[in-house]
């Protein structure tokens, strides 16, 4: 990227990165084709302020665990573990935002809440990595292991029932607004432009593909393999630790049932944007489109009166799809 | 074997002993190059050529013995320690990541990066590398295509990848290049594409070629000396123009010691 690039080669070079290193060309054009499709058929409710500011508030937690589940995955992994460490990383931090005393500021609650719930998702993420990678032993166990782990672990803390957090941090941050944009949405929406720059720019994002594509190569180029996939793992758990304290403002509570879905519908979301489950190959910026489709889809069906039990019934039609696609791909690779 | 200069000496490997569990691979095999000499490195499966191949190039470190660089002791414990002083090694299997394109490939480890903070940041000159990227392949010849810095490797021709991976080790290489059976999986003409680049550039970039083959006639056609490994010990030490096919088949097998053994006493009994 010079300085003298003008914006249009440069969105050109995105939508070139787009197609060429993922072969996801296609998600877009599906996302936009569902977008028009109900803005057409219910013009006064679907393109509203209103309803996409609710589109935007349900796919920011869910599109934070998908960030980090695509570092992961490009890294030739897999991490089972998100919804239960969102889970266990929101519990401790509403633990340590309760203790802090009722006249504590919406600032000090938002320091501390971040600092816990990504410490906390981190050191699962640690945890994951070190196993799979020091301990040998394949991440697709580690992970459904902590996942029931941190999922336990959290409702032995709670003793089962929910925390209930500060109302003022749902008010304000949950649904709040910054700059007329819901706080969630701008956060995911930063935290998913910054590891996309990281993921097309830095050191770290080359060898975060090249650990993924070849990684006895990238041990004999000096690569840190191992280095390098732990902290793949603790992306993942970081940013699901702080979608967990995102997940207190937005709810108001810790939610502990409602995320044993989550890692099925973060690894469609990442598949479906064009991400290969075999590693080497993807970007932040098609799983963001692989979080919406879904979002839009449920969204859609709702103000168009279709039964929402259809949505899944898409998603999964759109994942098979999104999978033969990129099994195309790389046959055509050869 | 004549004994040598050491300052006309590249690199040494003296008395190196490796075992993998209870099996000794390498029994204090010792092997020199000169400035300038292709060498090749021979012998049946399990001679310990591959393991001798991944101490120099630090892929395994060896349990005893000491690896020379001009000379003076060296450690060679991991792939930066080789790059370190110099040694290149292109693979049998290449060492390529697939999906990422050529000049990513050739620069992969050791990325140029971005000037100022940013550079600090970790962000890395993706323009700078391509155009350095055109330009070594150009220099080498090996430019098979128009913007061959941007495709993806996994694109490319088995001959087409090798050449990528003997760009990336000369590129960087600064005193020997190591090639491990460099013309295993290739045709007829690319294989004489592969060793006629390696002769230019061991006189272009005065560097030492270490060639590890199973292919005999191309051994003997392009090193100055072969060596035969066996039974994890330098068997014999031969002049290249001064031994036929079938005095190195018969070291190789131990049929016979040639003109050149260097330890008539290695006997199987010992073993």
């Amino acid at each position: 990227m010079t300085e003298a690039a003008t914006p249009l080669p440069r969105a050109r070079a995105l939508v070139t990165i787009a197609r060429e290193r993922s072969g996801q060309g296609l998600i877009f054009v599906v996302l936009l084709g569902l977008f028009l499709l109900f803005s057409v058929m219910r013009p006064s409710q679907f393109p509203t302020a209103f309803n996409l500011r609710s589109l935007g508030l349900s796919a920011s937690v869910i599109a934070l665990l998908a960030v980090g589940q695509t570092f992961v995955i490009i890294g030739g992994g897999i991490d089972l573990s998100v919804g239960s460490v969102l889970v266990f990383s929101g519990v401790v931090a509403a633990k340590a935002i309760n203790g802090l005393g009722a006249a504590t500021s919406l600032g000090a609650i938002v320091l501390v809440g971040t600092v816990v719930g990504l410490g906390a998702g981190a050191s699962w993420g640690a945890v994951n990595g070190f196993l799979a990678v020091r301990g040998g032993i394949p991440d697709f166990i580690v992970t459904l292991g902590t996942f029931g782990m941190a999922y336990g672990l959290a409702a032995v803390i709670t003793g089962g029932s929910d925390i209930t957090t500060p109302l003022k941090l749902t008010t304000k941050l949950g649904n709040g607004n910054a700059f007329g944009v819901p706080w969630l949405l701008l956060i995911a929406l930063v935290a998913a432009i910054v590891m996309q720059v990281v993921l097309t720019a830095t050191r770290f994002g080359r060898y975060t593909y090249a650990v993924g594509s070849n990684r006895e190569a990238g041990r004999r180029v000096g690569v840190k393999v191992d280095r390098q996939r732990i902290s793949l793992y603790m992306i993942s758990g970081g940013l699901a630790g702080l979608g967990g304290f995102l997940a207190l403002a937005l709810y108001n509570n810790t939610t502990i049932g409602a995320h044993g879905n989550d890692n099925l519908v973060v690894i469609a979301a990442v598949v479906i944007g064009g991400t290969s489950l075999f590693g080497g190959t993807g970007s932040v910026l098609g799983t963001i489109a692989g979080v919406l489709v879904p979002v839009v889809l449920q969204n859609g069906f709702v103000i168009v009166g279709v039964p929402t039990f259809w949505q899944p019934v898409a998603i999964g039609a759109v994942l098979i799809a999104a999978v033969y696609i990129d099994g195309r791909r790389r046959t055509a690779a050869r | 074997m004549e004994t040598v200069a050491a300052v006309d000496t590249v690199i040494e490997a003296v008395d190196i002993y490796k075992s993998f569990g209870r099996v000794d691979v390498l029994r204090g095999v010792s092997l020199s190059v000169r400035r300038r000499e292709i060498v090749g490195l021979v012998g049946d499966n399990g001679a310990g050529k591959s393991t001798l191949l991944k101490i120099l190039s630090g892929v395994e470190s060896c349990d005893s013995g000491e690896i020379r660089v001009g000379g003076q002791p060296v450690n060679i414990r991991t792939p930066d320690d080789a790059h370190a002083h110099g040694v290149e090694t292109v693979y049998q299997d290449l060492a390529l990541a697939p999906h990422l394109d050529v000049a990513a490939n050739l620069f992969l480890g050791r990325e140029t990066p971005r000037s100022g903070v940013l550079g600090k940041l970790g962000f890395i000159d993706k323009k700078a590398m391509q155009i350095a990227c055109e330009e070594d392949l150009h220099l080498l010849g090996l430019r098979v295509r128009k913007n061959l810095a941007t495709a993806r490797v996994e694109s490319l021709s088995g001959g087409q990848q090798q050449a990528v991976a003997v760009a990336r080790a000369i590129t960087w290489g600064r005193r020997l290049l190591i090639l491990d059976e460099p013309t295993a999986a290739l045709g007829v003409r690319e294989t004489k594409q592969v060793l006629d680049t390696v002769r230019r550039v061991r006189d272009e970039r005065d560097l030492s070629v270490l060639i590890v083959t199973h292919d005999l006639p191309s051994a003997l056609r392009i090193c100055d000396r072969v060596v035969v490994l066996r039974l994890g010990r330098d068997a014999a030490d031969f002049d290249a123009r001064a031994v036929s096919i079938d005095q190195l088949v018969g070291t190789i097998t131990g049929v016979y010691g040639g003109a050149g053994e260097r330890d008539a006493g290695l006997r199987e009994d010992e073993l």
